[in-house]
This record gives C-alpha cells, structure tokens and sequence, in this order.
C-alpha cells in the first residue's frame, strides 16, 4: 500500500515536471497558430519591415513597433549596466558586512515593485523631468512622453535582475585570488578590476543580456510613459510606441478589424521569440560559468 | 626613481579612490531610486487616500471624478491573486519534490528542468496574457475571475518552482538518507522531512509568487475583464488593481488621477505589507528544521 502511493506519487510529480519544457512549447505554438492567418497572407520580411501601420486598411508593418522597443531597451540598457555592475561592485567588494545585509531586501523590494508603480513614478516624476528639464537642455521640445522617459523607468526596473546575478557571480569567485593580489600590493580597485571584473566578465556579459530580455518584454510602466505613437523615433526625446504596448493598447479593437488579432498575436509572439533567444543564450552562458568555476 | 614611483603610486592611490566613491555613489543611485519611488507614491497620494475609497465600489461617473472606492478592484486582485497562488503552488510542489526527492540534484530532467522554469520567468507577462487570451479563446471561455487565475497561475508557477527549489537543494543529502534508512518511501520522506525541513523557503517561495501575480497588470488584461462589480463567481469579469490604477490614470480628470495615486500607494502598500509577512513568517516556521 505505501509503495503503491509512492509509485503513484513518482508518476504524478514526474509528470508535472514534464510541464515547464510543454508550457514553452505551447506558448510559441499557441501564437503562431493564431498568427497564421496574417502569416498566411502577407510575407513575413513585410510585416517585420514596413513601417505602413494603417490595420483599417489590411497593413500590418510592425516596424515602428520593433525600433521603438529596441529604443527603448538600448537606452534602459546604457543607463542600468554601467551603474547595476558598479553598485554590484561595491556592495561585494566594498561594504561593510551590514550595509550588505540591509541591501539584499532593498534590492528584492526594488524587483518585487509592481510595473504600475513604476508607471505611476514615471508619470509623475520622470516624464517632467524629461520635458522640463533634459528636454531644454538639449535645446528640443519634448512632451515628456519619450523613449528617454522610458528609458529611464525601464532602467530603474532592471536595477535588481542585474545586480542580483551579478552578485552571484562575484560571490563565486574565490577569495583567495583576491587575498593574493592585495598581498602583492595591488589596491582595492587593482584588484576588482584585474581578478574580479576579468572572472566575472561572462557572467556580467549573462547578467546584462538577462536585463537586456526583461526590460525587452515590459509592458505597463513603459506603455504608461513612452507617448505610444506608432512612427519609427529619430531621436531620444520623440516618443516610441513598443511591441508590448502596441498589444496592451489594441486587445479591445482587435476583434472588430479582420486580421487585426492575428496581426496582434504575432506580434506577442515577435517578443517571445527574441526574448526566448535572449534568455537561452544568458543562461547557456551562466551554466558555461558555473561549471568553469567548479 | 624615488620621485617617479612616488608620484605613481600617488597616481594609483587617487585612482583607487576615484573608483571607490563611484562604486559608492553607484550603489546610492540605486538605493535612493527606490526611496524616490516610494515617497513620490505616498507623498501624491496622501490628498487623496480615504477610508472611503477602501470600502466602497465605484458609483456611476466614478472615471468622471464622482464618489465611490476602489473596493472591488482590491477584492478583485486579493482573489485572483490567491486562487493563481493555489493553483501554482499545486503545480509547484510536486515538480520541484521530483526535482529533489525522486532525482539527483545533477540528473539530466532536474537540468533541463530548471532551465526551461529560468526561460519561463524570462517570458514577459504580456504574452502570458496573449497566450492565456488564445487559450481563453479555445476553451470557449470568456474573460473572467477564473480565465485571470489560470493566466496568472501560469506566470506564477516558475517564479514559485524556482524559489522553493532554490531552498530545497540545500536540504541535506544525509537528512533523506536517514529517513530512508528507518524505512520511509521517498514520498514520505518528501512529505514529512524535506517539506518541513524547507517550510521557510517554501512560504517565501509562495509570498514571492504571490506578490508578482497581484501586481502583474499585462497578463489579466485581456483575460480578467475589468467591472465596477465585486466578483461573486469564477465566471464573472474582475476588476484588478493594477487595472484600475492604469484606467484611472489615463482619464484627463486630475480628480481622477489623484485616486490612480491613492490606488498605487494601495498596492505598494500591499506589496510591502506581504514582504514583511513573509521575513517574519519565515522565522516563525522555522521551529521543525533541524540545523
């Protein structure tokens, strides 16, 4: 009787762990089915790089929407790396033990944040900022509602996914390398730099890519600040209209206009597509780590 | 000589600390984002927050700046976000005890595994929600309490795996061997040894997917509906918070914006509230578990 309940609770667990690699699976295949029918009729090459978004009139380019997410990302990426890896550096290398400790709750509370928040901070704050004071600065008029805007709130958001697998990373390598450059006389950055940083490089390279695929794939706080007009941005301060956006703002209309869904579920399943292509490679590369390290 | 490596050593001393009032300054950018975040929300909030908007639904014109709460968007993302809790905690479990108790910490399933729960947290929850919609559409469902639990559901159920398999790693090879040793199936030493051995990790697990999935806004979108009602049945439409928040936002009445602030604060707070229960709770339960 116990080994039978045991039998029985091997097959169900076992099946159930059958279902992360299904539900991946499903995801595409679920999209791409409901996407067929604009597949079907326009080439894809069209519909990934014409910039004509005009759904009454049957035309699908999902340009704009493409380079107003990589905007976006880039500019969210440029802001979050350098001072993610920077606050990863001190608070592994420099901190006092305390500081450490208080910052591990700050750092999962920053993650654990909802993305409206974000939003809301965006819009009462950043978008002013931008439109009041960086926009004049630049000697350019701007709403406010802008890709830097976006850019901004996105980096905020991407603080903790980068500093956390960064973190880890650091945390693995050993002390005694880095006892053994300061024994030489090297000073404290010498030897971040030349051991920690060289050790680290592929995992900095994995945590960044990481950020890189979520702050590709965020949806409302940058919808809230980025201005949503669907024309491909020629400079910072114009606004963006991202793939996220473009799918949160439509779900309504969609079924009214012929082809308008599926034009909608490819371009969901655009973003999973590369984010999946992102995630893979971050993660092939953290697993390359570890294993290095082992 | 003596002059020349002076001066270099000078040099790589002003270098050094350079770099480390940038470090510093760096980790204070992130610290003070976040204390800029939470005061901005509570200090635009303030004006507008009442106990009247905690305990009533929306009247009519409630988007035009008229009276009423935002009772059932909180009652709205309190159930969904419970009910996609239990749900991904009833998947979770199980996969990760295989995970653990059935197979080796190396095998090529728990690896293949683990990377396939990374690639799914990865996935951003719009699509969560466009793939939910698709299914939603197969089903013949309508957007509903119980469409919003299962989307969620899904999105929770990696982040949940993921945490709780982190803690259940660590429980200790010799733990399991003992137990097996007196007798014990690998299903009871699942249940009455490694489950308690790991309770902590698994409330933070549960806490930590179940504070994403009542934040989460992207997902429920197309799949929970939005109403002014409170839900009464699975197959009614939910009001979320995150909704309503986005919706109040987006109307041109600064009355109206004002709630959107309050309705944040709500939320942060509750996100708050839920990690501070968990770092409590987690010590509490932590009575059964052998050092």
């Amino acid at each position: 009787m116990r080994l039978r309940t045991d039998a029985v609770a091997r097959r169900v667990t076992g099946f159930v762990t059958t279902l992360p690699g299904l539900l991946v699976l499903l995801i595409v295949v679920g999209l791409f089915l409901k996407s067929k029918a604009i597949l079907g009729v326009e080439p894809l090459s069209r519909l990934l790089f014409s910039s004509a978004w005009h759904p009454l009139k049957g035309e699908f380019g999902l340009l704009p929407f493409i380079t107003g997410t990589v905007w976006v990302t880039v500019t969210a990426l440029v802001l979050a790396v350098p001072v993610s890896i920077l606050a990863a550096i001190y608070l592994s290398e420099y901190a006092p033990r305390w500081v450490r400790e208080a910052a591990k709750p700050i750092v999962d509370l920053l993650a654990g944040l909802p993305s409206v928040v974000y939003g809301v901070w965006g819009v009462i704050l950043v978008v002013p900022f931008v439109g009041n004071v960086l926009a004049p600065l630049a000697g350019v008029y701007s709403s406010g509602y802008s890709i830097l805007a976006g850019g901004i709130v996105l980096a905020v958001m991407t603080f903790p996914t980068i500093i956390h697998v960064t973190l880890e990373v650091f945390s693995t390598v050993p002390h005694a390398l880095r006892d053994a450059s300061l024994s030489l006389g090297a000073t404290k950055w010498e030897t971040t730099r030349h051991v920690v940083l060289r050790k680290g490089a592929q995992g900095i390279l994995a945590a960044s890519v990481l950020g890189f695929s979520r702050a590709f794939g965020e949806t409302m706080a940058v919808l809230m600040v980025v201005g949503n007009v669907p024309a491909v941005p020629r400079s910072l301060f114009d606004p963006g209209y991202p793939l996220p956006a473009l799918i949160a703002n439509n779900y309504g209309e969609m079924m009214s206009v012929p082809r308008y869904d599926a034009a909608l579920m490819m371009a969901a399943l655009v973003l999973m597509v590369i984010v999946l292509f992102f995630n893979v490679l971050a993660r092939r590369i953290l697993i390359q780590v570890e294993r290095r390290i082992r | 000589m003596t002059a020349f490596s002076g001066e270099r050593i000078g040099r790589r001393k002003r270098t050094d600390l350079f770099f480390r009032v940038l470090v510093t300054a760096s980790a204070a950018i992130v610290l003070l984002s976040l204390l800029l975040i939470l005061g901005t929300i509570i200090w635009k909030s303030a004006p507008a927050l009442s106990l009247s908007m905690l305990t009533r639904t929306p009247k009519g014109g409630f988007y035009l700046g008229k009276e009423g709460g935002i009772l059932n968007a909180i009652v709205g993302s309190l159930d969904l976000a419970l009910g996609a809790t239990a749900l991904a905690f009833l998947l979770s479990l199980p996969l990760v005890l295989y995970l653990n108790v059935y197979k080796g910490r190396t095998s090529k399933t728990a690896v293949w595994t683990r990377f396939f729960l990374d690639v799914l947290w990865g996935v951003p929850s719009i699509v969560y929600g466009a793939f939910g919609f698709v299914v939603m559409l197969a089903l013949g469902l309508r957007a509903s309490l119980l469409a919003g639990i299962l989307t969620v559901a899904l999105l929770e159920f990696p982040i949940m795996s993921r945490a709780i398999d982190e803690v259940m790693r660590l429980v200790p090879r010799e733990l399991k061997d003992a137990s097996a040793s007196l007798g014990a199936t690998r299903f009871e030493t699942a249940l009455k040894v490694v489950v308690r051995q790991s309770a902590p990790g698994i409330l933070t697990g549960v806490l930590l997917a179940f504070g994403r999935g009542i934040g989460d806004a992207a997902s429920v979108l197309f799949t929970a509906g939005f109403t002014d009602r409170i839900p009464v049945s699975l197959a009614d439409p939910a009001a979320t918070l995150p909704l309503a928040i986005f919706f109040q936002l987006g109307t041109p009445f600064p009355e109206v914006q004002q709630r959107a602030y309050a309705s944040a604060a709500v939320l942060t707070l509750i996100i708050l509230a839920i990690s501070l229960a968990g770092r409590a709770m987690s010590r509490k339960v932590t009575r059964h578990v052998v050092k």
